[in-house]
């Protein structure tokens, strides 16, 4: 084990202050921190943004590129998500081939982006059964204070909302000196997002500090979405880490999880250029 | 409407299952499960020295979970060696089965769980958990528990048991959702949850009530699969 094992003694304290609903900082269990989005993190990305959630720091950017389309999907483009937990971002990262933490992070940003049908793939095609737009999202968290899925998330949805389709030249390749007008096409009104509650002996947190978040032995993350402008849909979840859960933790979560998104939508619009 | 099954199953309907306990002669424990056409085999070897050594636990063994598909497991040949797919499975394997696992007495080993799919027609994760649970419990690991493990579905807004490739591929209406989940066979304590899809908060958990039913289905399977090589 390395030396930034989690001590016993921090372990035991937010045990016991979990379960009278309290936490170092002063919020309630079921409460985010206040979040921040700037736009243009890079002028070369044809849509980008910066959350900043506590100490919490994520970069979004979205490339576009043309491709050929996969072979189980001709009529649409393509959709990309990637990523890594740069050294940069914390002393627990490391260089080197990614670990599962690097892998599951962009891997859940693409199943919620996904499976809410945000962006409207079918209009991405270019030549039909042979050249598409391929949206590329990249993921990199720039400080590692907790919760990095659920600011990543907001600065995906911010980014692809800025998002612009570049100009291609007379031989069908892309002209970055033309100023790129087009929107990327999305469904109006919906927003993917995701959110995470922890687990610490038998109390729920969501938005953790990373202290937090190493004292947790159980989560589940849940991809959300105001679907098609109207309910509640979830579309991607994944449980982790070794605590178990009750049926009665997830209807919690299920009670939970509509107010997060909507609190969070909120805050997130007042954002929106 | 209701949702029609293409194989003429009812919603909650498992596909035949079989269990067979002992196929892997090398392995301290395996077995094969099978959910209809999927068949998923898992082998149990440990617990025995971890190296390297920095890795090991000096409290307790470690779990070291390996899923893949075999190359002709799946219509378009898989590459072999692991994807990222294929690495996220084995990762959440992991947590599925460590909750029913007692480790303390097996300071600084490894328990390596490896699982390969032979056919897939869906839900091969769950299938797998269900085989490497039994291979588990054959290679005499001290446990709390069996792990089922099964995959409902939600196609448009009916839910299913047992998802087959047909039903994953379903697009009508709110299309197809994909629901992996396991639990300790005997108390409400869940191991694994996924989800891939559509579905409105106040469905999911209807959806792991209709699974809790299935694994009583699922647990006499793995239980009578046990007992036949215990008598023999």
């Amino acid at each position: 084990m390395s030396s930034m094992h989690f001590s016993n003694l921090t372990y035991n304290s937010l045990l016991k202050m979990f379960s009278k609903d309290k936490r170092f900082d002063g919020r309630k269990l079921i409460e985010q921190r206040d979040f921040t989005i700037e736009y243009d993190v890079s002028n070369k990305a044809e849509g980008s943004a910066r959350v900043r959630m506590g100490k919490t720091e994520v970069v979004v950017g979205v490339k576009l590129e043309v491709g050929a389309p996969y072979p189980d999907s001709r009529d649409k483009g393509n959709l990309m998500v990637s990523g890594d937990l740069l050294p940069l971002a914390s002393p627990r990262f490391e260089s080197g081939p990614p670990k599962f933490a690097a892998i599951e992070l962009p891997r859940l940003i693409d199943r919620m982006v996904r499976e809410s049908h945000v962006i409207d793939l079918k209009k991405l095609v270019i030549v039909e059964n042979e050249k598409v737009w391929v949206v590329i999202i990249d993921v990199y968290p720039i400080n590692d204070d907790g919760n990095l899925i659920g600011a990543a998330s907001i600065a995906t949805a911010a980014a692809l909302l800025e998002t612009h389709i570049p100009e291609l030249d007379e031989n069908g390749m892309i002209d970055h000196d033309k100023k790129a007008t087009k929107k990327l096409p999305l469904e109006t009104g919906v927003i993917p997002l995701s959110f995470t509650f922890y687990k610490l002996g038998d109390s729920l947190l969501v938005d953790p500090t990373r202290e937090e978040e190493e004292a947790c032995d159980g989560k589940i993350v849940w991809g959300i979405s105001n679907y098609k402008g109207k309910e509640h849909m979830i579309h991607s979840a994944q449980k982790g880490l070794e605590a178990t859960m009750s049926s009665e933790d997830i209807a919690k979560m299920m009670k939970e999880l509509p107010k997060l998104f909507d609190d969070t939508l909120k805050k997130l619009k007042k954002f929106l250029k | 409407m209701t949702f029609k099954r293409t194989d003429g199953r009812k919603l909650d309907e498992i596909r035949p299952m079989t269990a067979k306990i002992g196929v892997v002669p090398n392995a301290d424990g395996s077995a094969i499960f099978t959910f209809g056409k999927t068949v998923a085999i898992a082998a149990v070897y440990g617990p025995r020295m971890l190296h390297p050594q920095h890795m090991q636990d000096p409290k307790a063994a470690i779990l070291r979970v390996n899923y893949d598909l075999l190359s002709f497991s799946v219509s378009d040949r898989k590459k072999p060696g692991p994807s990222r797919r294929s690495q996220e499975i084995s990762k959440v394997t992991e947590w599925a089965l460590s909750p029913a696992l007692d480790l303390k007495d097996f300071p600084n080993t490894v328990i390596d769980v490896q699982i390969y799919i032979l056919q897939a027609d869906a839900s091969t994760r769950v299938a797998g958990i269900n085989a490497a649970s039994m291979a588990l419990a054959q290679a005499g690991i001290p446990m709390r528990d069996l792990i089922c493990a099964v995959a409902i579905g939600k196609m448009d807004k009916d839910l299913v048991v047992d998802v087959n490739k047909d039903e994953e591929d379903f697009e009508e209406g709110e299309a197809a959702s994909d629901i992996p989940i396991a639990k300790l066979a005997n108390s409400d304590r869940i191991t694994l949850l996924q989800l891939d899809g559509n579905i409105q908060p106040e469905i999911v958990s209807k959806a792991i009530a209709l699974a809790n039913k299935a694994f009583e289905k699922i647990y006499e399977v793995q239980k009578k699969a046990l007992k036949e090589v215990i008598s023999e």
